[in-house]
């Protein structure tokens, strides 16, 4: 036993330094894409910020002011950061949203609403993501591309039964006759 | 072995560890739920191609991912479960019924499929008879509605979230309500209220929930 937590000890005697991770220098908005430690340029509209009109851009862009127009990041990722409100048609590649969006939002790769995000309007989008805790009002319309096919599983498997049900249901006004007590 | 037949019948179900979601340890202790009529709600819409879904309950990602995602859906979230607080806090639950009317902006017959869940539980008869006017005015002939019905009087004031894990279980997991459920709605009633539509299945499970599938005649 003794023995076992001895060998895990390092050897050179000297206690083992915990590396600290590195302080986040800019503001608290996250990172989009982690996982490399090439660094990339994020433009960074503060809190103070008020914009209002079209906002084009081709980097990502992480929002923490205000912004009231249209956004167009085609090919990049867009951050609305947990200060940023905005009333805006939004469209970016990849739109993250801890803060407030008030507006239709497309994205042609994700969606994704975090803890205390919040967004009322219409999201296109192939992914979406929204945490527990997180706000939205709208619609969500995840495209599927051309030439996916539909599930064929879950259409096949239970279309027969499906087709078999009108036997079994009752008229409305008439007790449901297919009633089964602890199906469960 | 009998006696733990019992249990197992006295106690809910929860189904096997292997049928929850990855990525869902927060929620883990959320109970499960076998569900009869999901599949079958399921079924009618994935017989559409594009199908619309209106959700009545708060967001939840899971199932925006699962009707969005798995079965194409294009999704319409009205919470109408915050209205409804809303309106409690506000001490304005007569004017629910008015709001209920000018509340859904979906065109009439546009809908292939309603998750009412267990709203209707928690309203007034008016608010309640109002929703299943609006309800029934949205959905296609043919559209289906899946609505939740409790059979026994609950002991505190939560709403549930019903997060489907697969189409035979869903995950109910309980938060702050305004108000509690106001009445248990015999067969009849909730056939009365929905009288537009056609029961098609109905499932009374052990968790005392009774599922109700409707069907909009064509």
């Amino acid at each position: 036993m003794w023995k076992r937590d001895e060998a895990v000890r390092p050897t050179s005697g000297q206690p083992t330094a915990v590396t600290q991770p590195p302080a986040p220098t800019q503001t608290g908005a996250p990172r989009p894409e982690t996982g490399h430690h090439v660094e990339k340029d994020i433009v960074n509209i503060g809190k103070s910020v008020v914009i209002k009109g079209e906002l084009n851009g081709s980097e990502d862009l992480t929002i923490e002011g205000h912004v009231e127009g249209t956004i167009q990041l085609r090919e990049h990722v867009l951050t609305i950061g947990p200060n940023g409100r905005i009333k805006a048609q939004v469209f970016a590649k990849c739109v993250i949203v801890l803060g407030e969006v008030t507006g239709n939002v497309t994205a042609s790769d994700k969606v994704d609403i975090r803890d205390n995000g919040s967004v009322d309007g219409d999201i296109v989008a192939p992914r979406v993501a929204i945490a527990e805790g997180a706000h939205f009002r709208g619609s969500v319309d995840m495209q599927r591309k051309a030439g996916a096919a539909p599930q064929p599983q879950a259409a096949k498997s239970v279309a027969p039964q499906a087709a078999a049900q009108p036997a079994q249901a009752p008229a409305a006004g008439a007790p449901p006759a297919g009633q089964r007590v602890g199906a469960q | 072995m009998a006696f733990v037949g019992l249990l197992d019948r006295l106690a809910p179900r929860r189904s096997e560890p292997e049928v929850r979601l990855s990525g869902s340890s927060p929620d883990a202790d959320d109970p499960v739920f076998a569900t009869k009529a999901l599949h079958k709600f399921q079924s009618c819409l994935t017989s559409r191609e594009s199908p619309v879904l209106l959700d009545l309950g708060p967001v939840v990602g899971t199932n925006v991912t699962y009707f969005g995602e798995q079965l194409g859906c294009k999704i319409f979230v009205e919470d109408i479960f915050a209205d409804l607080d809303r309106h409690v806090r506000a001490g304005t639950l007569a004017q629910l019924p008015a709001f209920l009317k000018q509340r859904f902006p979906q065109e009439s017959g546009s809908v292939d499929g309603i998750l009412c869940w267990d709203l209707i539980d928690y309203m007034d008869r008016p608010a309640a008879q109002q929703l299943a006017a609006e309800l029934t005015r949205v959905l296609r002939p043919d559209g289906s509605l899946l609505g939740f019905f409790g059979t026994a009087q609950p002991r505190d004031i939560r709403y549930t979230k019903f997060v489907v894990v697969d189409k035979v279980n869903l995950k109910h997991r309980s938060y702050a309500a305004a108000r509690g459920r106001q009445a248990i709605l015999l067969n009849r009633d909730i056939i009365k209220l929905f009288s537009g539509l056609r029961v098609s299945d109905s499932f009374l499970l052990q968790n005392n929930l009774r599922e109700i599938l409707f069907r909009k005649p064509a």
